[in-house]
């Protein structure tokens, strides 16, 4: 085997541009395939992170009745704030929301926008809730950038927010924008207004209730309390790793593509080979080599290329991941309205997990299309084959 | 002279469409070490298929080939390319050099499949290069050769792990007059030095002349056989 190496290494770099020309392409499925990658894996690191900061913390308690994806329960997803909570929330490890459905007039339009109600004080989450304590004449709120271009609303705006207290009353007032904050997370921002929590119980005339809690320590030892069933961080992420998911099988499509192309011209190579490189064959033979010898030098000769690319991916590649890791790739387009939490810029992050298994999935594939061609080395005839004829 | 191949009632058939074709028709030979001898004949005449009997690389029909004690028709695949890699030395009309290797890698390939040392198998090789005088084309790729110097590379190929038999298949087919003369003046040099037995096949009167034995075959069989005294 140490022979064939030898001989392949020879051979390969012997033929010159031929070998350079498929190096250069499998080099380049490398690259692509680590950076897409890298992206995705980037992307999931930043959307939970950001999750983590802006909405989930390490993990939330939902009232029993409340699912973001039915408006129906939001009315009833409410309930005392249970006493096993106050300490936490005494310490600001724990924060406490309440919500309600709620409806909006920007200059004279009617909008539904999910009314929420978070301490003013808190700091667990990023959400600049501190803003909520500015001293207006009209009950401050604060809204994400686009809710703010969605609503034409900007900092110092008033508008009429109408909701519906537990008694079933109407009831309206004014309120002010105060911020506008800017976040990757569309489910804080979209459609989505913030006021003090003490004021919204007021409103709502629930006092000292809540429909959610986000926490700072991790969920451990921690289980359903009273109304709240616990939400693990993982359960609240399940849908980044399942967009995730979808999009790496989408990408996978593409690097099939790019993986065939680059083999492609490895196939044609040997095929083209085994052809051309007749009397070699046969020579190989003559001086002693046994046919499986000659399929097992050409097959590490395909397969080889997958290790000269690798180490030509290296050199232009590993700048290239550097510099991506610094600056990241702008998305050119906008995504505030695509429902995840996409920042205009990702990161890639790279792996050693990612890159191994790159290398390994390329070389095994390069293995198993210069092994294909190669299985015809073994029905050749050595003497026809030294004499060049085509069999 | 110990005789290194003993060939009985050897006969090759090949498959011709739905017929098939008799190359040898029965063919008795035996070869002793350190002969320098010549399968001489016509296209077609069966030489060069005997020769690939006798270098493994084809099976007899009918009839067996002894070569160095081994029957070549009862060799499995492994043990014929043992053979051609531990004791034959194979010269071919085109060469047959490895293009994209120098011409130390192309005389060091025999040695790579066989248990020696790096410095060993330098020494053996440049050894061998100095028997065919190119110890200055080390580096040099085959297309950077002449014919001459192709063929001499092949020689020092199949010389350099000292084989106990030598198949040379129209060595000087491709080659002038002087080349011819300086390639077979070498071998001649080889087999007198190194005791190993050359087996030719050849029509080519310049490689004829450098013979002790001529055998002459026609249509399969041997015709006559002719010893010569030097």
């Amino acid at each position: 085997m140490k022979i064939a190496f030898k001989l392949a290494f020879r051979n390969l770099i012997g033929a010159g541009l031929r070998t350079w020309l498929n190096v250069i392409v499998l080099s380049f499925s490398f690259v692509v395939i680590i950076w897409m990658k890298g992206i995705l894996v980037g992307w999931d690191h930043q959307a939970k992170n950001d999750m983590e900061q802006w909405e989930i913390g390490k993990g939330q308690f939902w009232h029993n009745q409340y699912d973001p994806y039915d408006g129906f329960t939001i009315t009833d997803s409410h309930a005392p704030i249970p006493s096993e909570f106050k300490p936490e929330i005494e310490k600001g490890e724990m924060v406490p929301m309440l919500f309600a459905q709620g409806t909006i007039y920007p200059q004279g339009r009617m909008q539904p926008a999910m009314i929420k109600g978070i301490p003013a004080s808190q700091t667990l989450l990023k959400i600049p809730t501190h803003k909520l304590d500015s001293v207006t004449d009209a009950i401050p709120a604060i809204i994400g950038e686009v809710m703010a271009r969605s609503s034409h609303l900007e900092k110092g705006s008033r508008i009429v927010l109408r909701w519906r207290d537990s008694k079933g009353t109407f009831d309206a007032t004014e309120i002010e924008i105060v911020d506008i904050f800017s976040t990757t997370v569309p489910t804080i921002d979209v459609a989505q207004v913030w006021i003090n929590l003490e004021t919204m119980q007021e409103k709502l005339l629930l006092p000292e209730q809540a429909t959610l809690f986000s926490f700072a320590n991790p969920e451990e030892n921690r289980s359903e309390v009273g109304d709240f069933r616990l939400k693990t961080k993982k359960d609240l992420t399940a849908e980044i790793d399942a967009m995730i998911e979808t999009k790496n099988k989408g990408q996978s499509v593409f690097y099939i593509i790019l993986l065939l192309l680059a083999m492609l011209a490895i196939f044609d190579t040997q095929i083209l080979s085994i052809f051309r490189r007749q009397k070699e064959i046969g020579t190989y033979v003559a001086l002693g080599y046994t046919r499986q010898q000659v399929v097992t030098l050409f097959t590490v000769e395909g397969a080889m290329h997958a290790v000269l690319a690798a180490a030509l991916a290296a050199v232009y590649g590993v700048p290239f991941f550097i510099w991506q890791a610094r600056v990241g790739f702008t998305v050119p387009m906008d995504t505030s309205e695509f429902g995840m939490a996409i920042a205009p810029t990702m990161y890639p992050i790279y792996s050693m997990g990612l890159i191994l298994s790159t290398t390994i999935i390329v070389l095994l594939t390069t293995s198993v299309v210069s092994y294909w061609p190669a299985r015809r080395i073994a029905k050749m005839n050595p003497t026809e084959a030294l004499r060049g004829k085509i069999q | 002279m110990e005789n290194i191949i003993q060939i009985n009632q050897l006969i090759k058939r090949f498959p011709i469409g739905k017929g098939e074709f008799t190359a040898l028709k029965g063919i008795n030979l035996t070869f002793g070490t350190g002969e320098f001898a010549g399968l001489i004949g016509p296209s077609g005449s069966g030489k060069t298929t005997l020769l690939n009997i006798i270098g493994s690389l084809d099976m007899p029909t009918e009839g067996e080939a002894i070569v160095l004690g081994k029957p070549i028709s009862k060799l499995s695949a492994k043990e014929s390319a043992k053979l051609r890699k531990e004791s034959l030395g194979f010269i071919f009309q085109s060469y047959n050099l490895l293009q994209v290797h120098t011409v130390f890698e192309n005389v060091e390939f025999p040695l790579l499949l066989l248990d020696y040392t790096t410095s060993e198998r330098k020494k053996m090789v440049m050894d061998a290069l100095e028997w065919v005088g190119l110890t200055d084309k080390v580096k040099s790729k085959p297309p950077q050769l002449s014919g001459g110097e192709c063929q001499r590379v092949a020689i020092a190929r199949a010389m350099v792990k000292k084989p106990s038999l030598v198949l040379a298949d129209e060595p000087t087919a491709n080659l002038d007059a002087a080349n011819s003369h300086n390639i077979l003046q070498t071998m001649l040099n080889l087999n007198r030095e190194l005791k190993t037995t050359f087996i030719f096949a050849t029509h080519d009167e310049k490689v004829i002349g450098y013979l002790k034995r001529k055998i002459f075959l026609k249509d399969g069989l041997v015709d006559h056989e002719e010893w010569i005294k030097k």
